[in-house]
This record gives structure tokens, C-alpha cells and sequence, in this order.
């Protein structure tokens, strides 16, 4: 019988004896009295209660406690008492029992919808997964399920469909969506050669891939798996509350023969007053708000975590992130995009096209940006000849009759560069950025200045982590002018530069001396940085072995996420806490009432209503929790 | 006289809790059988689990069943927190899990509120 129709059941053959208890007080008495209500309890505890009295009994046996332990204790005693005292022509209180049953089971239908409300998140995560896939057979594309796909299947991927697996592009081209997964808005185009990530979707073109990564070991089972992991893991908080469950309900079974005693032997109350107050103090007490408080709130935290692509690997990372005082970053690909490119061109457009025309041919990363920046300005290069390098200086050609050349500052010894353009060529080597010269003839045309530039939002990030009183150190292998350069554009605290890759790891040990250290790196270089920081940040788009590091992951390369998987953190764990101290001062302050302790002052408690309160203290510990899915995570 | 014999009996109920739940006793306990390269052992969860320790080998697949007996919600699933495992467990069904063996250790598993705990050996 589910906990559904149990808990209907019980509300049913208890509602005759509510409607006889609110009508007591106008004279009216349910027919059959006592006969009637002993009736419907036995029909109430057979059917509705059976359940909690074998798995009391099963427990016990096996020298184990537990929550059905007290109800079952509870009501029985409530039961068997009423039976003896209708024989015995006293005061009976039937329908204590049956109410507590009733209220203690509303409270867990409540409960279970609660509990799977906060465990869905991943099955979203699952139903991202294509259901099947047109695999190359035998020659021939044929339907077959997803878990028939095997490394080196060649598939078929059409406009519109998912992605089935990971892979690789061999023939065609298309746009991808691949924002599940790497949380990057904009399409990417793809073409043969290029990777594809399983679960992302096609855009507008058919291509054939070949399958890399398969079940087990796709991107996207990967993140699941971190995520169920995360979901399930173990916060040292909860040891306290482990040690304290063991003991919990012998304590409390205690305590009520103690109630039972001091009222019986030494208050001289009546059999049944003394029994009501013990029953009271079992019906009250809940090891399952204590049991659930800390679960719950870290289900629904790292859950909701990852639906903002972010990945919070367990219950250890969220307690340590409550005492962050430092947070270390890498430079390249952290800060900043991790590729040169064009930030300022000084001159007219007569100055890229050169630039582009002459650096067209080059490998050289510096040449790389020029050219994206003309693309990017939809800049065509021109038709040149007498094309040659100029050793360790640039390269020049002829165009449209007239010699023109790109290069660095040693093109300066032989050509003229006019007082403007070189206040300007001060000011932008100041920024620490590098300085490309464009000429024609003898004369410099213009400057085009190249850097691997912060991420747009790195700035917003930061300032937010200072204003969480955060101290924010950068940890570079590059030179110290370059990275002090970075550092003040994007207003980081201290920077520590000319850092050996090797060396990462102690001095992120030295920054620990002044408190927990939080490290946001991507590479590999950046794995054991990540491994010896109190918290390891991950980005996402890095590798593997960073992923492997990290504490936790953002999915997103964006900066601003570390501040949100700060505030997830630390709201979930703050969460947490106040979920066990609810739960705490829970039992701690509703044992003494049950048990008749504020009497004098005329607080008491009757064994339904303590049923009742021990029905809601857990449910409300599982709301709470839920309710941090609606908690505010902003980045301002 | 009724008081004292009542005070008496109280007193000597609560010596048999403390004895009951805290004195030291027997824990079931099992080790998997290995057949064909694979282990199994099958787990009885009624008011806790039987047995309550188990020794698997190390390396080798393994498969525990669980079956639930017990009515109670408290039991109603089964979590493994190191392997990230958290099953469902529907009265009177069997129901597998798989364990990765690769790594020897001792692991806890817990029901979904945390009361109920087992302990898994990888030796």
C-alpha cells in the first residue's frame, strides 16, 4: 500500500472521531462512544499503521532505530492503554493515536513529492541525450539506438537533429548549438576536421562524424556523472548529525520513561496524565529533520548549480568556500581570452589593409590577430608584389606602385615616425601591449596594437569578488609589466608574475598562511594549483585534467561565474546550517514541552499535536531546502 | 508499592534499551561469491540491512541486489555517496547495483535519510 491511500485511509476512519472531539464541548457524543472509537483506531492502526509497527519490529531485531521506532512506540502505547482503560471504565484516548498516525502520514506524502521535486535536476541533464542516431553499416545508413553506437561509427547528422555522441567532423559543414554544454550562446560553425560534442544541436547543414567517445565516456555523461556524484556526496557537517542519529532514538525512548516516572512516582499525576506526557515526548521527536536537513539542501544546491553550468563537486568544496579569504587566478585564458588580438589601431583604415595584405601569408599569432580583426571589419587585402622579409624587422612589398611594410620597433632605425604617433606608441607600450608599425615609403602610417585581452567581463567580476571583501591575487608565468598591465584593467589586488608553471602550487601554499585560498585556472599547468587550493575553479573549456582538479567547474568561460559559484556555495551551505539548527532547537525545544516540563506556565502539548509537529519539522527542513531554488544568485 | 514496582520497572526498561541499542552485537556480515569473473551478493533491507558489511574483491565486477521488505519511506532508497549512486528501492522488487571494485577500500552506504548505514569493504 503506497503512503498515499495509507495516509486516506487513516484520515478517513480518524474524521468521525475529530468530528466527535469538536462537538464533544455542545454535548453531542459520537454514537457507540468508546466501542466506536476503538473500532475505527484498530481499523487505523491494522491498515494505515501496520507498516511503521514491521519495520519498528524488523529494526529492532537488528538492534536498529529509527523513526517508525518512535511512532510505533507512540501510538501503541496510546492503544493498548485506551484498551485497559475502557475496560477498566477509564478516560480512554483513542484517538491520539489515530491522529498521530494520520498527521505523522500526511506529513510524508508531503515529503516524498518534496524529495523527488529536489532530486530532477539531473534527469533533465539525461533527457538532453539523443534517443538514436543514423549509423554507416555495412554501407549503408541505417536508425540504430544510442547504446548500439560504437567508437568509429561513422553518422549522419541532419539539419535540426542532435548530436548522438561525441566526434569528429569528416565530410560537410554546419553551425552547432552547443550551448548545453558549453553554455557559449552563439552557434559554432563546424567543419570537416573539427569536434563535435554529443547532445549539442545542428543548425542548418548535414555533415558525417566520426564517433570518438561513446556511452560512458561522452562529454555529457561525464558532467552527469559529476553531478549525481555532487548530488550524493558526504558534507563533513554531517558527521555531527551522523553521530547524533545513531543515539537518537534510544535517547529519546529514555527520556520518555523518565517523563513517564517523574510524573507517575514522584508528581503523583495519574496513570494516564503521566502516560500522555511520555507518549507526547515520543510522538515529538524527529531524527528525520536532522537526517534530511543536509541532503536535501545539497541536492538541490549543486542541482540547481548545474542547470547554471555550474558544477559544484561536492559537499567538502561547499563548507570550505564559506571561508574563502583569497581568490588566486591563472592569467592566460582566465582573465584574459587566452589568443592575441588587435585592441587599438591608430591611423586610418588605410592602416589594417596594409597590415592584412602583408601578414596574410604569415603563420606568427601577432599576424593571426591582424587578420581577424580585418575579417572581423570586412577589410579585403590588396594586390602586392616584390614581396620579402625584412630580417628580424617585418616583412615589406610593393603596392599599387608604392613600398609598404609591417614590423616592430626596429623598423624605427630606418624610417620616420612623426611626434604624434609615437606619444602614442609610449602610451600603448605602457599598457603593456605589444606595437605592430604600419608604413609606406619612409614613413609610418600607423600603429596597430595587439594584446591578449581581458575578458569583457573579467572587470565585473572582480570588482564583485572585492566587494565581497575577497583579497584577489593574479598568478602569471608572464612578465611583471605585462601582467601589473592586465592587473590594473582589471583592477586586481596584487599580482604575483615571471611565476615558473612548476612553481604554481607554492605559491598558492604561501597565500594559504593568510587563510583559505580559492585557485580559477584552466590548463594543465594549472592542475596541481587547482589540486593544493582550498577550493579548485575549474573553467570549463579547459582540459580534462583541469576538470579532474577542479572543486569546481563552470562551464562557461566566464569570470563572472566564479562569483556565482561562490554565492551558490555559500548559500547552500549556509542553507545547510540553518536547516540543522532548525532541526536542533527543534527537538530540543519540543521534547521539554512534550514532556510537561513548562506545566507550571500551563504549556503543554497533547500527543496529536505533537504528532503533528514532528509531521512538519521535517517537512519544513525539505521546503527550505527547495527553496533554494528560488534563493537570488546574482553577480552584483 | 505500585509506584516502586513501577519506578523499578521503568529503570530496568531503560537498562535494557541502553543494553539493546549501545551493548556490543552481532553484525551480519558477507562476502560476495565470485562465479565467472563476476561477484554478487543480494542485501534484505528490512528495518536495516542484512547483512550489513560486505567484502568485495577487489577488481573483479560487482553486483549487489537489493530488496526492499520494509514499508517504511525511511528505507525507500539507497545511497552510495562515494560512487554517486542513489537508487531507488521499490518494495519487493530486486534491484542492482553496480559497484567499480577498482579501487580497495571501505565505503559507507546509507538509506536516503541517512539512519540506516552499511559498510562495503573493496579488499
Amino acid at each position: 500500500m503506497t503512503i498515499t491511500k495509507r495516509f486516506w485511509t487513516a484520515l478517513i476512519f480518524s474524521f468521525p472521531m475529530l468530528i466527535g472531539m469538536i462537538l464533544m464541548p455542545f454535548g453531542i457524543m459520537l454514537p457507540g462512544g468508546e466501542w466506536t472509537q476503538f473500532v475505527l483506531t484498530t481499523i487505523v492502526m491494522a491498515v494505515a499503521a501496520r507498516p511503521f509497527l514491521q519495520s519498528a519490529w524488523a529494526s529492532f531485531k537488528k538492534h536498529h532505530s529509527n523513526m517508525d521506532t518512535l511512532v510505533a512506540i507512540g501510538t501503541i502505547t496510546a492503544y493498548v492503554y485506551s484498551i485497559y482503560a475502557m475496560f477498566t471504565r477509564q478516560a480512554v484516548f483513542f484517538e491520539s493515536a489515530a491522529f498521530v498516525i494520520t498527521f505523522v502520514l500526511l506529513g510524508q506524502v508531503f515529503e516524498e513529492r518534496m524529495r523527488n521535486n529536489a532530486s530532477n535536476a539531473i534527469e533533465k541533464l539525461v533527457d538532453l541525450q539523443a534517443k538514436e542516431a543514423e549509423v554507416m553499416r555495412d554501407g549503408k545508413l541505417v536508425k540504430v539506438p544510442l547504446s548500439d553506437i560504437v567508437v568509429g561509427d561513422i553518422i549522419r547528422v541532419k539539419p535540426g537533429q542532435k548530436i548522438a555522441v561525441d566526434g569528429v567532423i569528416t565530410e560537410g559543414n554546419s553551425t552547432v548549438d552547443e550551448s548545453m554544454v558549453t553554455g557559449e550562446s552563439m552557434p559554432v560553425v563546424k567543419k570537416s576536421g573539427d569536434k563535435v560534442i554529443g547532445s549539442t544541436i545542428n543548425s542548418n547543414g548535414t555533415f558525417m562524424f566520426k564517433a570518438e567517445k561513446v556511452g560512458g565516456d561522452t562529454m555529457l555523461s561525464q558532467i552527469v556523472e559529476l553531478v549525481k556524484k555532487a548530488q550524493n556526496s558526504h558534507a563533513p557537517i554531517q558527521n555531527l548529525t551522523d553521530k547524533v542519529s545513531e543515539i537518537f532514538v534510544p535517547v529519546v525512548l529514555i527520556l520518555s520513561i523518565l517523563t513517564f516516572l517523574v510524573w507517575y512516582v514522584f508528581l503523583g499525576a495519574t496513570l494516564a496524565n503521566a502516560l500522555i506526557f511520555a507518549v507526547s515526548v515520543v510522538v515529538i521527536a524527529c531524527p528525520c529533520a536532522l537526517g534530511l536537513a543536509t541532503p536535501t539542501a545539497l541536492m538541490v544546491g549543486t542541482g540547481r548549480g548545474a542547470k547554471m553550468d555550474i558544477l559544484i563537486k561536492n559537499g567538502e568544496v561547499l563548507e570550505e568556500v564559506s571561508d574563502i579569504k583569497t581568490v588566486v587566478f591563472d592569467k592566460t585564458g582566465t582573465i584574459t581570452n587566452g589568443k592575441p588580438e588587435v585592441t587599438d589601431i591608430v591611423g586610418n583604415e588605410q592602416v589594417l589593409t596594409i597590415a592584412a595584405t602583408l601578414e596574410e601569408s604569415s603563420e606568427h599569432p601577432l599576424a593571426t590577430a591582424i587578420l581577424n580583426q580585418a575579417k572581423k571589419q570586412n577589410i579585403s587585402s590588396l594586390a602586392f608584389n616584390n614581396f620579402k622579409a625584412i630580417e628580424g624587422k617585418g616583412v615589406e612589398a610593393t603596392i599599387n606602385g608604392q613600398k609598404a611594410f609591417v614590423g616592430n620597433d626596429k623598423l624605427l632605425n630606418d624610417v620616420h615616425i612623426n611626434k604624434e604617433l609615437k606619444t602614442e606608441m609610449i602610451r600603448l607600450q605602457n599598457e603593456a601591449k605589444t606595437v605592430v608599425f604600419v608604413g609606406s615609403g619612409n614613413k609610418i602610417l600607423g600603429l596597430i596594437a595587439i594584446q591578449d585581452a581581458p575578458k569583457s567581463t573579467s572587470k565585473e567580476a572582480i570588482s564583485a569578488l572585492k566587494k565581497r571583501g575577497l583579497r584577489t591575487v593574479m598568478l602569471t608565468g608572464d612578465n611583471n609589466r605585462v601582467a601589473q598591465a592586465i592587473a590594473q584593467e582589471v583592477g586586481i589586488d596584487d599580482v604575483i608574475a615571471d611565476v615558473l608553471p612548476g612553481d604554481k602550487a607554492d605559491h598558492v601554499k604561501d597565500l594559504q598562511k593568510n587563510g583559505k585560498v580559492a585557485f580559477v585556472g584552466d590548463g594543465i599547468n594549472d592542475a596541481p594549483a587547482l589540486t593544493m587550493a582550498d577550493v579548485g575553479i575549474a573553467m570549463g573549456s579547459g582540459t580534462d585534467i583541469a576538470i579532474e582538479s577542479g572543486g569546481i567547474v563552470l562551464m562557461k568561460n566566464d569570470l563572472r561565474d566564479v562569483v556565482k559559484a561562490l554565492e551558490l556555495s555559500r548559500k547552500t551551505f549556509n542553507r545547510i546550517k540553518l536547516n540543522l539548527f532548525w532541526a536542533f532547537i527543534y527537538n530540543v525545544l519540543g521534547i521539554p514541552v512534550a514532556a510537561g516540563l513548562f506545566f507550571a506556565i500551563g504549556l503543554t502539548l497533547s500527543p496529536e499535536l505533537a504528532g503533528l509537529a514532528m509531521a512538519f519539522s521535517s517537512l519544513s527542513v525539505v521546503t527550505s531546502s527547495v527553496l533554494l531554488n528560488k534563493s537570488k544568485i546574482s553577480v552584483a | 508499592m505500585t509506584k516502586i514496582l513501577v519506578l523499578i520497572i521503568g529503570i530496568a526498561a531503560i537498562g535494557f534499551i541502553l543494553w539493546w541499542f549501545f551493548g556490543n552485537h552481532h553484525v551480519a556480515s558477507a562476502t560476495a561469491n565470485v562465479s565467472n569473473g563476476d561477484q554478487k551478493v543480494d542485501i534484505e533491507v528490512n528495518g536495516g540491512y542484512s547483512p550489513e558489511v560486505v567484502t568485495l574483491k577487489k577488481g573483479i565486477p560487482a553486483t549487489i541486489n537489493f530488496t526492499r521488505k520494509d514499508a517504511s519511506s525511511c528505507l525507500d532508497r539507497v545511497v552510495f555517496s562515494d560512487f554517486g549512486i542513489n537508487k531507488e528501492l521499490p518494495q519487493n522488487e530486486q534491484q542492482s547495483i553496480q559497484i567499480d571494485t577498482s579501487e580497495a577500500g571501505e565505503y559507507q552506504w546509507a538509506c536516503g535519510m541517512d539512519m540506516f548505514h552499511g559498510k562495503l569493504i573493496i579488499k
